[in-house]
């Protein structure tokens, strides 16, 4: 099995970083496995997944139900622990941290978005975006004053002011990618996004989280769309708790000849 | 996509020249470029094609030679016969009696089955190369959608066209892919039936165990279900 010999499959995902490598990944994911139960019961969740995310890059992890996807996003984000293998986050090992400094590297370094948006109902959009920057200790209204040019970067100004049910389903998923993203948070963890959206929505939001990552930001999506996962840099195929496949991103322009590609 | 751009010339090159046309009388090249604009070369034309279609419109009343422009290039217009072609081509549905033929849904047919082929890696396979070109396609319809809000007038136009185009291109290597997710568990939901029935597992009766794991490699034969399994994921994982 492929945990076993960590030759071909590692130099596998050795490939996709070579245009960056003279940057260091936000994200490392090395030779993680998880198992849980044990025995009869026992259920290899992850079986040795290496992976790394890039500053400007978006990858997007596809694979049926069971295949470890939603497993491998929350060990990335430390709200799980594998087995074995680890998790680098912007240099550190998070499986060897205290509870307490690796809450504070989640605060700091690791923006979730969840299917269902997760914005707290009582507060508005610019405090939602704030409120993590006020749990590490900001200001409340230096927070406040990030979180609005935050939401404006991202042509979200005019929901500043808003609460979530003021708010389409759309728009409030903006809003929780502008907050996975505020403070020097660069690392964007996506559990099926677009899943309660019709798909005229769920693309601009695709479009959004595109060009955070465009912006220097690296990122995570987990979606069983094809449509989806095709706005990503790379798109890896879990089966089984293993990346079986990966595309990469071909040059478009290549792919048209001529007057397309000059457009 | 070779034979299928094939039969997209064939069926639609005279209809659109036609419509080309009736903005008024275009030479040979000129209507390459304008036919390339509005489809972003997606269906590469060259001049001798369409010289060869005016010739056959030509001959069947649908444009006539219309003098030559300052530089001395042959101008085709429009006659009343080809607007009512034109008009009845806008009009009619296309034809989906004889769907084209299509290269995977044949592949898969006979990879059912088939000794020594691994279904699952065929899928794969495809899978891999339909999302890289639902990426490139997604690309170019970003910049396109940039494009759009930009332009106007002509530019505007040839810059629709093109975005409807891509997303026609977008939509149809999705329904590939849902395809072969669809095929890939068809064919496992049937072969996990399939070794059930055979009852050489009789362990397979409680769900999620070893039986619905993996029965796809050996295609829906029952036989040699423990051998092939392994060595074709691993096989197939470096494609």
């Amino acid at each position: 099995m492929p945990e076993a010999m960590p030759g071909p499959m590692s130099q596998k995902s050795q490939q996709p970083q070579e245009p960056h490598e003279s940057q260091q990944p936000v994200l490392r994911l090395e030779q993680l496995t998880r198992v849980h139960g044990s025995g009869a019961t026992e259920v290899h969740a992850l079986r040795g997944v290496d992976l790394s995310v890039f500053p400007g890059e978006l990858v997007a992890v596809m694979g049926p139900s069971g295949s470890g996807k939603s497993t491998l996003l929350t060990i990335a984000g430390g709200l799980d622990s594998p087995t074995s293998g680890r998790v680098v986050v912007e240099g550190t090992d998070i499986t060897t941290v205290g509870r307490k400094e690796l809450a504070a590297l989640r605060r700091r370094s690791i923006g979730y978005v969840f299917q269902d948006y997760n914005l707290i109902p009582a507060l508005t959009a610019a405090e939602n975006v704030a409120l993590p920057r006020e749990l590490d200790g900001v200001s409340a209204r230096k927070a406040r004053v990030s979180a609005v040019a935050a939401l404006e970067e991202m042509g979200l100004g005019q929901l500043a002011d808003r609460f979530p049910d003021e708010m389409s389903g759309g728009q409030q998923q903006r809003v929780a990618i502008a907050r996975a993203l505020v403070g020097d948070r660069r690392l964007v963890l996506a559990d099926e996004p677009t899943g309660a959206l019709d798909s005229e929505t769920g693309e601009s939001v695709l479009a959004l989280l595109r060009a955070r990552c465009d912006a220097g930001a690296a990122g995570i999506l987990v979606t069983h769309e094809p449509r989806f996962a095709a706005w990503a840099d790379r798109v890896v195929f879990l089966r089984d708790g293993s990346v079986v496949d990966e595309t990469l991103r071909s040059q478009a322009d290549s792919l048209l000849s001529g007057q397309a590609a000059a457009q | 996509m070779p034979t299928y751009s094939v039969y997209i010339l064939g069926m639609s090159i005279r209809h659109g020249l036609l419509a080309l046309l009736e903005h008024g009388p275009r030479y040979g090249s000129q209507l390459r470029t304008e036919f390339e604009s509005r489809t972003g070369a997606t269906w590469p034309l060259n001049v001798g094609q369409v010289y060869t279609t005016l010739g056959r419109l030509e001959r069947d009343g649908m444009v006539v030679q219309d003098g030559e422009d300052g530089s001395g290039h042959a101008l085709y217009a429009i006659t009343e016969a080809g607007r009512g072609e034109l008009r009845s081509w806008f009009e009619r549905p296309v034809d989906r009696a004889s769907p084209p033929r299509d290269e995977l849904a044949i592949k898969l047919a006979m990879a059912v089955g088939a000794p020594g082929v691994d279904i699952r890696a065929v899928i794969q396979a495809q899978r891999h190369a339909t999302l890289r070109a639902m990426q490139d396609y997604t690309r170019l319809k970003a910049r396109a959608l940039v494009a759009v809000e930009g332009s106007d007038g002509e530019k505007a136009r040839d810059d629709v066209a093109w975005l409807l185009v891509l997303e026609q291109l977008i939509f149809q290597t999705e329904a590939e892919a849902r395809w072969l997710d669809h095929s890939e568990s068809r064919l496992a939901r049937l072969s996990a039936t399939a070794a059930r029935r055979a009852g050489n597992t009789p362990a397979a009766a409680s769900p999620g165990t070893a039986a619905g794991e993996d029965p796809l490699a050996p295609a829906v034969s029952t036989t040699d279900t423990g051998t092939a399994r392994n060595t074709s994921t691993s096989r197939s994982a470096r494609r």
